[in-house]
């Protein structure tokens, strides 16, 4: 590789490693967002230039947060703003310096957990917290953003600037907060990273390019978090979750770039390494006694990860998985979920009285999934004139033409109501 | 930071005008965060003031219409969001009604 390749790859690897410091760390310096956001740009922007002559420096990440904040004091100072605010950027600098070597620099990991809790911050708008999360975190620029949630370059950049006016006037605080209210808040948290993840994971529309980098950013920050807050299952919990379902993603498109049903995927095309690393953080958290949904939700992952067939699924453990998932946080969808998992582990008769409960409920009286699943189970008890009028219900509901198409497979491809009492051959005349 | 809470409830918080803040008041005063506020008569005696074009217009009634009203505010003075979140949620009236904290304009 020449100079220019090695200073532009070591000046990508620092951007995706590095940006969520310098910008957290230059908020934390001076609180402005968009003052932090332009220096950290500039000093990116600088170093493509002196890496390339001066060579990569020993600590990517405090050359340029040495640099972003010279940029912001200059700036400052341009604006007049006076000396007391000087004072404040400059004995903020942080204990690593690009120069001085030796010292680990302790200050600028929480500088990235209080801009993690501050863009996750309850009083911003959930949308607004997902794309604050990306933006000054993970350094996606505004209209990546806007890609990966179908809205406009426009609109993106709005939610942005209210979400950073808000934080600013009404004085949402940059910083962890205290015990009393750390739970609340981690959840806030998390639920973002989840999302994040989700929205590159599930989403079948939008960039391609822009949805995998998603998924990548919502398991880099999850292992930050776990890093910086090691003594939170839940996180960690999230992270094996994030992991196990990521390991699945190159056997999840077929080549038409279709979605592939978990029991129909090549599971040689799993990616082993996170496997075995998403079930032993999993298994070392578990190990504390402390369990939550995200752990919970892992469990599950983890015994689809580790069953070598779909015949290998230890489905009544899955069963008492969701059981357990719907005594933390109940929930038709994870009733659901346990409904299907009954009829994979005793049989669809059992799981049928399940359905009758969440159709009298009315709770997913809109949703597909529900008939879908009851025609599933009678396909599969080989009752086909009710599968039919399942199959139907669900065609009517569902939203994807994805999800159609599957259904109106199903609905074709049953065997004929009165398959079980044929008629006699007919004898052809002659 | 100085935050407007605006102490928000439909018809039937009104049977909560005579009870008072249940100590909250007194705590907040002696904690140096309250610096004043008042319970407000029904939006039905409010008038609504507007000028255009020179002309004063006098509206019976509150600005909005809505089935949540305002009934009282406090000003309170707090280092931030999370602070005045705090001292908000302690508020008797959040457990009723609704309580909007608003930032004070500062230029």
């Amino acid at each position: 590789m020449s100079a220019p390749d090695d200073a532009r790859s070591a000046v990508a690897a620092a951007f995706r490693e590095e940006w969520g410091r310098v910008v957290a760390a230059l908020i934390r310096a001076t609180g402005d967002w968009d003052l932090a956001e332009e220096c950290a740009q500039e000093a990116f922007a600088l170093a493509l230039q002196r890496w390339e002559s001066e060579g990569v420096p020993r600590r990517p990440g405090a050359w340029l947060t040495t640099v972003a904040r010279n940029r912001a004091v200059d700036r400052i100072r341009r604006a007049a703003v006076g000396e007391a605010k000087l004072r404040e950027v400059a004995a903020a600098a942080p204990s690593g310096d690009a120069r001085s070597g030796g010292r680990p620099d302790d200050a600028i990991p929480d500088d990235v957990l209080r801009l993690m809790f501050t863009c996750c911050h309850p009083a911003l708008a959930p949308e607004a917290r997902v794309a604050l999360t990306l933006r000054a975190l993970a350094g996606l620029t505004t209209a990546e953003i806007a890609r990966a949630f179908l809205v406009t370059e426009p609109a993106m950049a709005k939610r942005l600037t209210r979400a950073k006016q808000k934080i600013k006037h009404a004085a949402i605080p940059f910083r962890v907060p205290g015990p009393a209210q750390l739970p609340d808040r981690l959840r806030a948290v998390l639920g973002v990273l989840y999302l994040l993840f989700n929205e590159g994971y599930t989403a079948s529309s939008g960039d391609e390019l822009v949805r995998r980098s998603l998924t990548a950013e919502a398991v880099r920050l999850a292992r930050v978090l776990t890093r910086l807050m090691p003594d939170e299952p839940e996180a960690a919990g999230l992270l094996a979750l994030m992991l196990l379902h990521d390991a699945r993603t190159p056997a999840r498109t077929g080549p038409s770039g279709s979605l592939i049903p978990l029991e129909e995927q090549d599971r040689t095309r799993w990616d082993r390494d996170r496997i075995e690393e998403g079930v032993a953080l999993l298994d070392r958290t578990l190990a504390r006694r402390s369990p939550g949904p995200y752990q919970v939700q892992a469990a599950i992952a983890a015994c689809h990860a580790t069953a070598r067939t779909p015949a290998d699924t230890d489905w009544p453990q899955i069963a008492a998985l969701y059981a357990h998932l719907a005594r933390l946080t109940p929930s038709p969808v994870v009733e659901l979920n346990r409904a299907i998992a009954i009829a994979m582990a005793d049989g669809p008769a059992a799981a049928l009285p399940l359905l009758d409960a969440l159709d009298s409920s009315g709770a997913l009286a809109a949703h597909h999934l529900l008939p879908a699943t009851r025609a599933d189970l009678l396909r599969r008890l080989n009752r086909p004139a009710e599968a039919a009028t399942a199959y139907r219900q669900a065609l009517a509901l569902a939203p994807t033409a994805p999800e159609r198409h599957y259904l109106a497979h199903r609905l074709a491809t049953l065997p004929h109501p009165d398959a079980r009492s044929p008629d006699p051959p007919h004898i052809p005349s002659t | 930071m100085k935050y407007m809470l605006l102490i928000c409830g439909d018809e039937s918080a009104a049977e909560h005008a005579d009870e008072g803040c249940g100590g909250w008041s007194e705590e907040m005063l002696e904690r140096g965060v309250l610096q004043g506020g008042s319970g407000l008569r029904p939006p039905s005696e409010a008038t609504t003031v507007r000028v255009r074009d020179d002309e004063v217009l006098l509206t019976d009634g509150p600005f909005a219409e809505a089935k949540e009203q305002i009934g009282g505010y406090c000003i309170i003075e707090c280092a931030d969001l999370d602070e005045a979140v705090e001292i908000t949620s302690r508020h008797p009236a959040a457990g009723y009604g609704t309580i909007e904290i608003r930032p004070l304009w500062e230029p």
